[in-house]
């Protein structure tokens, strides 16, 4: 039976790794990850919860402690968030090429420096090479969701490759939403057990992982790696419908909002698409012709998906919440044109920043692009440049 | 190296010991330690300080330098400790195969 509570992102999080039954938990929490690893502390210290609490110098030894424990047979979750994530950058690559399926939850903050904790998704772009499937959420809901179905994402045989689940910093992790959490039992059933391949505990077959390879070989192991993650874009499809079928909450790629008629649309990610469908409301109840794509894979990036969707819409505004120096516009913004090249129909791709350090997006902000998401004429009128990187309430 | 690489997912290499296989004797760029054991007094320094295991030892004496595993790196001609003629260990020209 499922029930509603009022959790947190954090609590949320933290509930969900307790219903998933780690083996280990390694940890050196940063601001904002403080909350989750406090409420699974609290979980073992009143023994409602049995698992190993490592108490890690750093979060490159949590990350360190995962991928041994993982390789052991284990299940296991760490979290981290900003400089915390980059702490464990070097050590990303390694789970994803060991084949480890840890997952990972990440509360999105703003890289140092100057130092700020507020909502930003500099962290989670920043380690978007490292061969880890990323999962964004939008509220705590989403995030309790999210860690359950990436434990069975990752576990999948075939796909064996690391998740990080996002949430933004603050505006989710520590505040309170209303969440519908499963019955612990449905959700256990849901993951079964970890049925490590490889691991190395298994004396009767004893191994090397990760050793020195040559460059006759580095490229083969890069390609067999992938294969990895390739197959996560069925799996996270699949284990969405059967979240959804099990659970009553489906999850694919993306959610679609108020797209199906609609001429121009707004991609975003994370908590701000609860803003962005505000404003997309009062847009529609004014006659316009728009929608939101809330974008909930990272990676792999579903280009050929988006790239569908998307082509149909003469403009296409995307909203970035980080932002690359010495880019064309942010990240997403230019992952997403550069698959809609692919596509025969080009809409006008408009790159938009915005948040930046936790900056609020409030409507009063998003009212100001207006222009941009009405008929396409409005563009020349409202005086924007095509290729024009813009940037929301940047404070200059 | 001769043997094929089987790809295993995970980068996982599941033969105790395969790394015999790998003849690290490629890593020689132009020269090799020579034993002569003439003037060997067998006090085993060379074997403890060789890094590769290649100082051979037969019957409780040294016996030569196994030129599958040696690297050419020299430490066993600078520990050997002997100063009489002809010196046990002594680093020679070899002619390097592409």
């Amino acid at each position: 039976m499922s029930s509603m509570r009022a959790l947190n992102g954090s609590s949320a999080v933290a509930l969900a790794v307790k219903q998933a039954v780690p083996d280990v938990v390694a940890v050196h929490p940063i601001l904002p990850t403080t909350l989750i690893a406090k409420d699974i502390a609290a979980l073992i210290a009143d023994a409602e919860l049995d698992t190993e609490f490592l108490n890690m110098e750093s979060e490159h030894s949590a990350m360190s402690s995962c991928i041994g424990a993982s390789a052991s047979g284990g299940r296991v979750f760490t979290t981290a968030a900003a400089q915390g994530l980059a702490a464990m950058h070097d050590l990303l690559y390694i789970a994803s090429s060991y084949r480890l399926p840890i997952v990972t939850a990440i509360a999105n903050s703003a890289l140092s420096a100057p130092l700020a904790i507020g909502p930003d998704h500099s962290d989670m772009m920043g380690q978007s090479n490292c061969g880890w499937i990323q999962l964004m959420s939008e509220n705590s809901q989403e995030a309790y969701d999210n860690i359950i179905q990436a434990y069975k994402i990752a576990e999948e045989n075939g796909v064996r490759t690391p998740v990080m689940v996002g949430m933004d910093s603050l505006c989710t992790s520590h505040t309170i939403e209303n969440v519908i959490v499963e019955n612990e039992e449905a959700v256990t059933d849901f993951l079964g057990k970890y049925d490590a391949q490889n691991s190395l505990l298994d004396s009767d077959n004893p191994k090397t992982i990760g050793s020195y390879c040559g460059n006759d070989y580095y490229f083969q192991h890069k390609l067999e790696q992938s294969k990895g993650i390739e197959s996560s874009r069925k799996a996270i499809k699949e284990v969405g419908k059967e979240f959804g079928d099990r659970f009553g909450r489906y999850y694919g790629y993306f959610e679609s909002y108020k797209l199906d008629d609609a001429l121009t649309a707004v991609v975003v990610m994370g908590s701000a698409a609860g803003t962005v469908k505000e404003w997309i409301d009062k847009l529609r109840s004014k006659g316009e012709k728009t929608g939101v794509l809330k974008l909930r894979i990272l990676r792999p990036f579903p280009h050929q998906e988006l790239g569908e969707t998307l082509t149909q819409f003469d403009r296409v505004l995307v909203l970035d919440r980080s932002l690359v120096p010495g880019t064309d516009g942010g990240p997403l913004f230019n992952e997403l044109k550069a698959a809609l090249y692919e596509f025969e129909n080009h809409p006008q791709v408009l790159s938009y920043i915005y948040g930046l350090g936790g900056r609020d997006l409030g409507l009063k902000h998003l009212e100001e692009l207006e222009a941009l998401l009405g008929e396409t004429e409005d563009i020349e009128t409202a005086g924007l440049k095509h290729r024009q990187v813009g940037y929301i309430n940047p404070g200059i | 190296m001769k043997d094929r690489h089987e790809i295993i997912p995970g980068v996982v290499s599941n033969e105790p010991g395969s790394s015999l296989k790998n003849s690290t004797s490629n890593y020689r760029r132009g020269q090799k330690p020579e034993f002569n054991g003439s003037t060997c007094i067998n006090c085993f320094f060379c074997w403890v300080f060789c890094p590769e295991n290649a100082i051979i030892v037969e019957h409780e004496k040294v016996a030569g330098i196994n030129y599958d595993y040696c690297k050419g790196c020299g430490i066993c001609v600078n520990e050997c400790p002997v100063k009489r003629e002809p010196l046990p260990l002594i680093m020679v020209d070899e002619r390097v195969e592409i």
